[in-house]
């Protein structure tokens, strides 16, 4: 019997919640009802706390206080909220990018015997954008070049930073450079929005918005520099068959879940898995089996095939099963609940990262220089545990979705080659052309408790794939559409509208998949939103037009972290509509909700869709969607609409 | 069931105003804070928030049983519904402001011209106003009168307890 819930549309999730209520172990649920009602100014943007003056709170019916002690007002004041998050967001994906490059610069240097440069195709190809030369150098001088190229991405640069503006075809780019919206250097945009979002300083809103989105080029830059050299050091997916949802883990198996972000953590955690095998068996284990949780579990799917256990709002419930040994985590989106539940279930939390610690979790400081004896270390702890685990029942629930993941665009193009190999981008123009691929959508960003979980993606993900919409799909989003079984090459018939199923079909099939291709594309973890954006630069520079002109749409149907503010930000600025499917806390400055859903269309070509309701956000999108393909004189589903 | 009032307790208020902003959004078209605003539609709120000292203090009207508003009211506009409840009928209001000299707690105040006060058009699916629904901390109870005054006559940290409760 499929358990239904009114918290998620998983029915594992739902099953262990039911355990969670049972057991009285408090979960994100039980704090979201604690915190209703939440604060009406909060949720419109209009609570200031940026001096000691504060807090000031604007009425957004005007009936109370109009501006702030200090004079703000309520576009001021929602434009700064919104700044500072997405300067928020920024820093933790740079931070991420910034972590290997340091890492890449280690293993050059010998210091880290634990990583290499293991796709030099990638290397290569990273140096020839960046104008780095290759020409009879080592590959080892090339990184070493191309590390230092990354680190100088952050600081102040006379001229744009690299991974913001030579990724893009250069038409975007000098737009962006004409509307001053090429960041220049990651971390001065961020510092540069702390300073302007302080005290008496920027009063604009208009000129606070374009600093905002300045920034988030800066996010650009960092996710884009992430995946670079994620692939240089790690290597670029390929397609690979996996599973996903809780029933990944195994009764009788050492359970190591990964989670958190980095895979510079979650790589030789897989590989030292590997090694210690026998150890395991010595315990009376099956094996070691890894399992991931939100984006590292992502990158590591990516790669290695390992399976997602779950993302994002459900990752409590992972260890409500009984059967997680040991959660070992780096950095972002961990909720420092999981320490009690861990606690409650007999899991180590085992926090590695001097930037990350949970009172209550055992801290292993992770160095690269030491990977393999650190992550030795902690599997030694899962071992440790499942020994004193066995015997004891544990509640994995059977659900689980078979997932074929690994489309980087790399694998996308090669993937499409099999049906061109001199121009493999043209199959997919003449598909969109003809109408087969009515246009994209990207998918991304986390869940959010305010949504039942996977809710949004699954009904807009269900609408658009029956209107021939490829889909592609990042970070939880994919995490969401892969435990619903989007990802199962199996559903294709189901899910996919008749032309976008003849091509899902036509790739596979010349790629000798003896099938299609699955119906959504997982393209990566959340900083491989910049995949996306290497797939549409593509398209574009091959089309000659630019970004805005594609019919590709994207949404953060669930989005909750500051890092997906950053993203939906930067997508916005690259040109496109981009869908959120929770409010945003600036509704209460209507200037700004003006030039974020409408305005800033005539700057950037991009612009927000704020919609709540899954289906008309469906329909909003592939108005989008419509409307781009008219104005390329491209054939639309029913006639163009007036 | 007797007929629930609400009831302050002013030691527990934050001063948030998120009672004054929930009224507010209570009396707008569809009740949705963000959807007002961005139609920009402009309600008022129905209760106020002061600070006297460090004490905040919320203050809503009572719908005394026998209300001096409308004893004084000239016109017959402030007047008793059926259920008790004072409403102010705004087609007879003159603006004389006579209410708002008789209330005892600056429960009317001025509007557009007009008084303003509680009206009770506010409550939930569950029968909740909604400055009651919106206090984080329990400063602003739901409660019969019975049920308050014994929960009054337990000692005062119990009160809070069922405030949070
Ligand atoms: S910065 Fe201005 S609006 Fe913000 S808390 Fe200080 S005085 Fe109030
Ligand atoms: S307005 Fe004042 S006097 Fe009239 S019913 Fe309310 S509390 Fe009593
Ligand atoms: S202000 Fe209006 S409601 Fe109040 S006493 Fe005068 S007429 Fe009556
Ligand atoms: S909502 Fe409650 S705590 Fe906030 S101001 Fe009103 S009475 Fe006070």
């Amino acid at each position: 019997m499929v358990t239904k819930c009114q918290v998620s549309l998983d029915p594992a999730v739902c099953e262990m919640y039911e355990k969670a209520r049972r057991l009285g172990v408090e979960t994100a649920w039980d704090r979201y009802q604690a915190m209703l009602p939440q604060c009406g100014f909060g949720e419109t943007g209009l609570c200031c706390r940026h001096c000691l003056q504060g807090p000031c709170r604007i009425d957004p019916f005007g009936n109370g206080p109009k501006k702030g002690i200090c004079g703000v007002d309520a576009d001021v004041m929602v434009a700064r909220g919104l700044d500072r998050a997405i300067a928020a967001g920024s820093s933790g994906h740079s931070g991420h990018a910034r972590h290997l490059a340091h890492t890449l610069k280690k293993a050059i240097a010998g210091v880290a015997p634990d990583y290499r440069i293991k796709d030099r195709n990638k290397l290569h190809a990273v140096a020839k954008r960046m104008g780095i030369p290759t020409e009879n150098r080592t590959d080892e001088e090339i990184a070493l070049d191309v590390a230092n190229a990354a680190l100088a991405d952050f600081g102040e640069r006379e001229t744009p930073s690299l991974w913001a503006s030579k990724v893009l075809p250069e038409v975007r780019q000098k737009r962006l450079a004409e509307q001053h919206l090429l960041p220049h250097g990651i971390d001065y945009e961020i510092a540069d929005i702390m300073h302007r979002t302080h005290y008496g300083a920027d009063a604009d809103p208009i000129n606070l918005l374009t600093a905002g989105l300045r920034c988030a080029m800066g996010d650009l830059a960092g996710c884009y520099m992430g995946t670079d050299l994620s692939d240089i050091l790690f290597g670029t997916p390929q397609p690979v068959a996996t599973e996903a949802n809780l029933g990944v883990l195994k009764a009788d198996a050492v359970n190591v879940a990964v989670h958190g972000h980095n895979p510079v953590l979650s790589e030789v955690i897989v590989a030292m898995a590997r090694e210690m095998e026998p150890e395991a068996r010595a315990a009376g284990a099956t094996g070691i089996n890894v399992v991931g949780i939100c984006c590292t579990g992502n990158e590591v799917m990516m790669r290695h095939g390992i399976p997602a256990a779950t993302h994002s709002v459900s990752q409590e419930m992972a260890l409500i099963t009984g059967a997680v040994d040991v959660v070992v985590i780096d950095y972002q989106c961990i909720m420092p609940s999981i320490v009690n539940v861990a606690e409650c279930m007999g899991t180590t939390v085992v926090t590695t990262q001097e930037i990350t610690k949970i009172p209550g979790a055992t801290h292993v400081p992770f160095k690269e220089e030491t990977a393999s004896e650190d992550a030795r270390k902690i599997l030694r702890i899962a071992i440790q545990n499942f020994a004193r685990r066995q015997g004891r029942p544990v509640d994995i629930p059977t659900h689980k979705s078979r997932v074929v993941a690994g489309f980087s665009v790399e694998a996308i193009v090669q993937a499409l080659s099999k049906l061109n190999p001199e121009d493999p981008l043209q199959p997919l123009i003449d598909q969109i052309v003809a109408g087969n691929i009515r246009g994209v959508c990207l998918f991304a960003g986390c869940n959010n408790i305010k949504v039942p979980q996977d809710q949004n993606f699954i009904a807009i993900a269900r609408r658009l794939l029956k209107e021939n919409v490829l889909v592609v799909a990042t970070g939880c989003g994919a995490g969401a559409l892969m435990r619903h079984g989007f990802m199962d090459p199996a559903k294709v018939d189901e899910l996919c509208g008749e032309g976008l199923k003849s091509v899902l079909y036509a790739i596979g099939e010349a790629n000798g998949l003896g099938g299609p291709l699955p119906p959504t594309l997982h393209v990566g973890s959340c900083v491989d939103n910049s995949r996306a954006v290497a797939l549409a630069a593509a398209v574009a520079e091959k089309l000659g037009v630019d970004i805005d002109q594609l019919p590709v749409v994207a949404s953060a149907a669930e989005a909750m972290a500051e890092k997906a503010v950053a993203i939906g930000s930067w997508a916005v600025t690259i040109g496109l509509p981009v869908h959120v499917g929770v409010t945003m806390p600036v509704t209460g400055g209507p200037v700004v909700t003006k030039v974020l859903t409408e305005k800033v269309r005539e700057i950037t070509g991009g612009y927000f869709i704020v919609e709540t309701d899954p289906e008309a956000a469906a329909k909003k999108l592939l108005a989008a969607i419509d409307e781009r393909r008219a104005t390329l004189g491209l054939p639309v589903p029913g006639g163009v609409r007036a | 069931m007797r007929r629930k009032e609400i009831f302050v307790l002013a030691e527990r208020c934050m001063g948030c105003h998120s009672c004054e902003l929930a009224c507010a959004t209570a009396h707008t078209t569809d009740r949705n804070l963000h959807a007002a605003v961005l139609r920009g539609e402009r309600p008022f709120a129905y209760l106020w928030v002061d600070k006297f000292g460090a004490q905040r203090v919320p203050t809503v009207c009572k719908h005394c049983l026998r209300a001096p508003c409308v004893e004084v009211c000239p016109t017959g506009a402030m007047h008793k519904a059926p259920d008790t409840t004072t409403i102010c009928d705004h087609s007879q209001c003159i603006g004389c402001w006579m209410c708002t000299f008789a209330c005892p707690f600056g429960a009317c105040d001025r509007g557009d011209g007009q008084v303003l006060k509680c009206d009770r058009q506010c409550l939930d699916e569950e029968g909740v106003p909604a400055c009651v629904r919106a206090c984080p901390t329990g400063a602003l109870l739901w409660m019969t009168v019975e049920e308050f005054a014994a929960e009054r006559r337990k000692p005062r940290r119990r009160v809070a307890a069922a405030a949070a409760g």
